[in-house]
């Protein structure tokens, strides 16, 4: 393959100013952040840096390369394309903890016109309502449910803004979903224990629905047919890939999470039975609001 | 554990509300599951407005969607050595216009896009074309010029490698779109969409005319 070739995959298929936008800004600030805090050879903080800008490139490399043409094209393609906005980058972004570091990064002029907004009572009581646990669990499940709908499913991949519509929505819900379950540790954050039914009660009614597109022997998205395949394979081979994309690494994502949290829940633990009641950065212990 | 009632309310009126939601939609899902040949997936004008510049196969005139303006235009994407699919679709297409009343027929034009210039010669595509009855227009263009008509309505296609005697395959978009007056985009017809369905949308965009 040629360079040339190799670039045309690397550039978007359909450009979009505002996805370059939302990657590249944070990761600008974020980079600046980096510097201000000042050299560290802590390798958890590069650790962090690394899920962090993983965690951006994968959402750019779904939205803005070649790939999101083949995610049109193709419905298994299109469910890896939904696993990294819905699962992958916002898991890496919130493991990343980058709320700080972006702040540090973000210029002073930008921060006092965010300021008004984040502090705005609709925008704070909309966020809460969001963050109620079993909301964010019904709003994560419920968006892959709407989005695979067949006759959903069709528009948004023939039409163009809803195709969009359906793509940010994935990402800010992922976003919002996983910031809450994996997060930072804050006083505002469900028990840990809440958090970890969580995970487990949205990998259930995903591997329920991974395993019907499965299964299922009869096409149920016409509309890749419709607009051609990207290359040659059967409708029901398509849907399987898929369906198994839609089963097996989400769950994946969730066994993971449940490992982020139980070892925060036992490193918690250990620091309640060292006596250490208050945690340096100030918060209440962890372990008061354990189980 | 203060305000536990209350918080307990808000979040089953919540859960109900998302159920409930939740429930309509499946079952909105479930009614157009089983695919209604009676009726096309209309477009609402959501798909983009019909352009392009191709070359018309029986004028070789370079021609554009203005020249459509008044026209219901079917447009369909394909190539002339297509075994199956194009021959069936464009005479489907045709005896649908057929089936509209004289004075309609005129009014309708169906736009067949080779995505194979390489062997679809202007005199191959007009001869094709012609074959299938006056209202189709057989289109022509450079590669350039078809994989932006295409990601317009974001359909593809895929050239397969020649065999020894440089025969090959063409995997294409089975999609006919469905334009009224001013190439407003009105509906799209798969292929299990008949005849009927078809005239259906066809006669009041035409009578409009």
């Amino acid at each position: 393959m040629s360079a040339l070739a190799v670039l045309r995959l690397l550039l978007p298929w359909e450009f979009s100013p505002v996805a370059l936008a939302a990657c590249a800004l944070p990761v600008a600030a974020y980079l600046r952040g980096l510097r201000r805090c000042g050299a560290s050879d802590r390798p958890e903080r590069r650790l962090r840096a690394l899920a962090f800008l993983a965690g951006v490139g994968s959402i750019y490399a779904v939205l803005q390369t070649h790939l999101d043409f083949l995610a049109q094209h193709m419905f298994w393609i299109h469910r890896v394309q939904h696993l990294v906005l819905h699962h992958l980058g916002p898991f890496l972004i919130a493991l990343s903890a980058p709320a700080a570091t972006l702040a540090a990064g973000t210029p002073p002029a930008l921060r006092r016109a965010v300021r008004p907004l984040v502090a705005n009572r609709f925008v704070r009581g909309l966020y809460r309502a969001l963050q109620q646990p079993v909301v964010a669990c019904v709003l994560f499940v419920g968006l892959i449910v709407f989005w695979l709908t067949p006759a959903v499913h069709f528009y948004a991949m023939l039409i163009r803004p809803i195709y969009l519509t359906m793509n940010w929505s994935m990402l800010i819900d992922g976003l919002l979903f996983w910031w809450l379950v994996i997060g930072p540790e804050r006083a505002d954050a469900p028990r840990l224990a809440t958090r970890m039914a969580m995970l487990v009660a949205v990998a259930i009614p995903q591997a329920i629905l991974g395993a019907y597109l499965t299964f299922r022997a009869v096409p149920l998205y016409d509309v890749y047919g419709l607009c051609g395949r990207a290359f040659a394979i059967s409708p029901i081979l398509d849907q399987q890939l898929g369906g198994l994309n839609t089963w097996i690494p989400p769950g994946m994502m969730s066994a993971l999470g449940l490992i982020v949290l139980a070892s925060r829940w036992m490193r918690a633990d250990g620091d309640a039975r060292l006596g250490e009641h208050r945690r340096p950065d100030g918060l209440a212990p962890i372990a008061g609001r354990v189980g | 554990m203060r305000t536990v009632g209350l918080r307990d309310r808000t979040v089953a009126a919540r859960l109900r509300g998302a159920l409930l939601a939740g429930l309509a939609l499946l079952a909105g899902g479930c009614a157009r599951d089983g695919h209604d040949a009676t009726r096309l997936h209309p477009l609402y004008g959501l798909a983009p407005r019909l352009a392009f510049t191709l070359q018309d196969a029986a004028s070789a005139a370079t021609v554009t969607a203005a020249d459509f303006r008044d026209r219901v235009v079917m447009l369909y994407f394909g190539y002339t050595h297509c075994p199956d699919v194009c021959p069936t679709t464009l005479a489907k297409l045709a005896a649908a216009v057929r089936e509209l009343p004289p004075a309609e027929r005129g009014r309708v034009r169906i736009l067949f896009v080779t995505v194979d210039p390489a062997r679809d010669t202007l005199a191959v595509l007009r001869a094709y074309a012609a074959a299938f009855g006056p209202e189709v227009v057989g289109l022509r263009g450079s590669k350039r010029q078809i994989d932006r008509l295409a990601a317009r309505y974001r359909v593809t296609y895929a050239l397969g490698t020649p065999n020894a005697r440089g025969n090959y395959d063409v995997t294409h978009s089975s999609a006919v779109f469905i334009f009224g007056p001013h190439g407003r985009s009105d509906a799209v017809v798969e292929p299990a969409d008949g005849v009927p369905a078809i005239r259906a949308t066809l006669h009041p965009l035409a009578s409009r005319a």
